[in-house]
């Protein structure tokens, strides 16, 4: 199937992260999607939301569904954002293209694992990996079985880092507690923030991880900048970059 | 900075104190896995309590009225509190009835709420609370730091100090064993010479009007039979409609609490004993208010097991106390605002939304959807500081528009590039303290495709 695909980029992404969106739109369309990014794009107003400030910052939402509705998906690389679109847009009008917004958009993991169903990746990652599952794909959009959970929900991450060849993925002590980051909590509560970033990290280096991944940058900033602030040689890469073949 | 936040930083300025505490609470939560995972149908007893509640609440007026009835054909004296001052005075009058200067409490984290120890100590009479934690942190004159673990904050050198100190024990001797053997002692009198006992209420039974207490140490039950009075004191959620419903339940209850199967003790009440008087007290306390908002009404089917507080990442790290509350961790984060909007706006805010506590929560409570939710609230209601306000409303402002996000966006990234480490670093940017941050890339994703993708 030869999907459009409007392409969204976080703002944190697009103004700090550019390889990350290179190697979703790279992924994208090596995979035989039609790529459009509409370029007027600038953040999902999670930021403000999660403040408690979301009848200010719900002015972005209409043009969110503006500027994608012409998009068979809707794909980004960020469950964080992508939820915060399908789960908190419902405060605003459901015109048809909020309804198809909110209904069409997926996290990059979750579009390769559920729509394109991917299968096969041209692609070498010769390293001791850990996976740091971010809350709002994991308890948020379940693309993980959440550790609390007594189910069975396939993980989706673990599929397609599994399609990488000579990765080495790593158990963790502590499969999936959050790292602390949380949008403005990690100014707020810095402290605690910064804490649990800390245990996090020991987490991956007692357990001989290289290099932690996962689907949100945002968790990946806060951690690296506890990791350079360590002066440690743990790296961190967004799964997108790893899927894509790209080096470190 | 935030109440919660300063109290926790205090809190985890001792790091080794933290990471025992984290450490403490994380193998209780281990243990809760463990034993659910030992249940092939757990997540459909959680859906099961969660809708048996739904009903409670939806009908819960009846319900109450049931309750009653049932409970006063059994020869029990029921008692309606609409606040926390009404609960006081109905209990010190009871009280005062049998001229009780002894009274003997298990543990309730109503009686918490209502402030009843302090109300009865100001009247004169001798209230020890019995369950062990409770009575440590009663000795040292702070409130629990947790609504099943009361006294988790306390390593056990400090209860060997403590009990040194007031109950005579050996200096320096911290077994365990040897300090809850000198506490046993030191309760078993208070037992025997109680004029009359306290309890909280696990579940009511409006089918039979009969209470049901859950405690591991048995001290509800040593203070009822050794008392010529008991009062049991229950917030008004605390129904079931029936009592098979308590097989739901209680097979939830401990597993969730501590990973055991169930409590030690289970006891039922339905009726005084020949001689004796059994009295319950329904309190209202907000509760109704609580039940009249859609968005947080279901926090009303907390079973106070404290599974969210063990999960919780932030709770682990900042401690009960850091709360400043009650009941402290993910549900006193949505249940305390309804008390006093002003007072714990801090709250909600004391939380990543990771969601972890919805998960385990036994009647699937969604605690961190009603945290975004109650940060909502606390904007309208004028209660966010205007240090986080200003910047956001900024913010949004240039997101709106396209063009100033571009222009600010090479502006962040370009001052990042230019400004010394000192400038950042600087007392302002909180963000720098523990963390560097972001180098900054010669250009955005944006800058990017509009040269290479542009045809």
């Amino acid at each position: 199937m030869n999907y459009t695909v409007g392409l969204f980029i976080p703002c944190y992404i697009d103004q700090f992260f550019p390889e990350v969106g290179k190697a979703t739109l790279e992924l994208l369309e090596k995979n035989g999607c039609k790529v459009i990014y509409p370029e007027e794009q600038t953040c999902c107003g999670q930021p403000m939301a999660n403040t408690g400030m979301e009848e200010v910052g719900k002015k972005i939402y209409q043009s969110m569904g503006e500027l994608f509705k012409g998009c068979d998906y809707i794909v980004g690389p960020s469950p964080s954002c992508v939820y915060h679109i399908t789960k908190h847009y419902d405060v605003v009008e459901q015109t048809p293209e909020i309804k198809h917004l909110r209904a069409h958009t997926y996290d990059l993991v979750e579009f390769l694992y559920d729509i394109l169903h991917i299968e096969k990746l041209e692609v070498s990652f010769p390293y001791r990996v850990g996976l740091h599952k971010g809350c709002h794909g994991l308890r948020g959009m379940q693309l993980d079985n959440p550790s609390e959970l007594m189910k069975d929900i396939p993980s989706k991450w673990g599929h397609v880092l599994g399609l990488v060849k000579d990765i080495q993925m790593t158990e963790l002590t502590r499969t999936d507690e959050c790292c602390g980051f949380g949008g403005t909590f990690a100014v707020a509560e810095e402290a605690v923030s910064t804490k649990m970033g800390r245990d996090r990290i020991a987490d991956h280096v007692n357990n001989n991880v290289e290099v932690i991944t996962s689907g949100d940058m945002s968790c990946l900033m806060h951690l690296k900048g506890i990791i350079d602030r360590q002066k440690s040689n743990l790296k961190v890469m967004h799964i997108a970059n790893i899927l894509n073949g790209d080096h470190i | 900075m935030s109440i919660h936040a300063k109290k926790a930083s205090d809190f985890i300025s001792n790091e080794e104190r933290t990471n025992w505490h984290d450490g403490a609470l994380w193998h209780v939560r281990n243990k809760r896995d463990i034993s659910a995972s030992k249940i092939p149908e757990w997540e459909l007893l959680r859906s099961t309590a969660s809708q048996i509640k739904e009903n409670v609440l939806s009908n819960l007026d009846n319900y109450l009225i049931q309750f009653e009835e049932e409970a006063k054909k059994n020869g029990v004296h029921v008692h309606w509190a609409a606040n926390d001052d009404e609960h006081n005075s109905i209990v010190s009058a009871i009280l005062n009835k049998h001229n009780a200067k002894k009274v003997v409490k298990s543990k309730s984290m109503l009686t918490e709420e209502c402030g009843l120890n302090h109300f009865l100590e100001d009247q004169g009479i001798e209230i020890i609370d019995t369950d062990l934690g409770e009575r440590i942190i009663q000795l040292r004159d702070e409130p629990p730091s947790h609504i099943v673990l009361p006294a988790i904050h306390i390593k056990k050198e400090e209860v060997g100090e403590l009990f040194h100190a007031k109950l005579g024990t050996e200096k320096g001797n911290a077994d365990p064993t040897y300090l809850t053997r000198a506490a046993r002692t030191h309760l078993n009198h208070k037992f025997f010479e109680a004029d009359a006992a306290i309890t909280g209420v696990n579940f009511a039974i409006a089918e039979t009007g009969g209470i049901v207490i859950c405690t591991n140490e048995g001290n509800a039950d040593m203070g009822c039979h050794s008392a010529p009075v008991h009062i049991h004191c229950m917030g008004l959620e605390k129904l079931l409609p029936k009592a098979e419903h308590l097989g739901v339940f209680i097979r939830l209850l401990a597993r969730s609490a501590t990973g055991q199967p169930s409590t030690i003790y289970t006891s039922h009440y339905h009726k005084p004993e020949s001689g004796k008087e059994m009295h319950i007290v329904i309190v209202d306390n907000g509760r109704s208010e609580q039940l009249g908002k859609e968005d947080f009404r279901n926090s009303l089917k907390c079973i106070r097991c404290g599974a969210c507080m063990n999960t919780c990442p932030i709770y682990r790290r900042s401690g009960g106390h850091s709360y400043h509350a009650t009941i402290p961790g993910p549900i006193g984060a949505i249940l305390q605002p309804n008390r006093n909007l002003q007072e714990y706006s801090d709250l909600p805010f004391a939380s990543t939304l990771c969601g972890s506590c919805s998960d385990v929560c036994p009647v699937k409570i969604n605690i961190h959807e009603q945290l975004y939710k109650w940060r909502q609230e606390i904007y309208k209601h004028n209660e966010l500081p205007k240090s986080k306000i200003i910047p956001l409303k900024v913010t949004t402002n240039i997101l709106a528009s396209s063009t100033m996000y571009n222009i600010m966006g090479k502006l962040a990234r370009t001052s990042l590039k230019l400004l010394p480490d000192f400038l950042l670093y600087n007392k302002l940017n909180t963000w720098g303290k523990n963390r560097e941050l972001p180098a900054p890339p010669k250009e955005s994703f944006k800058e990017w495709y509009k040269k290479n993708k542009h045809e």
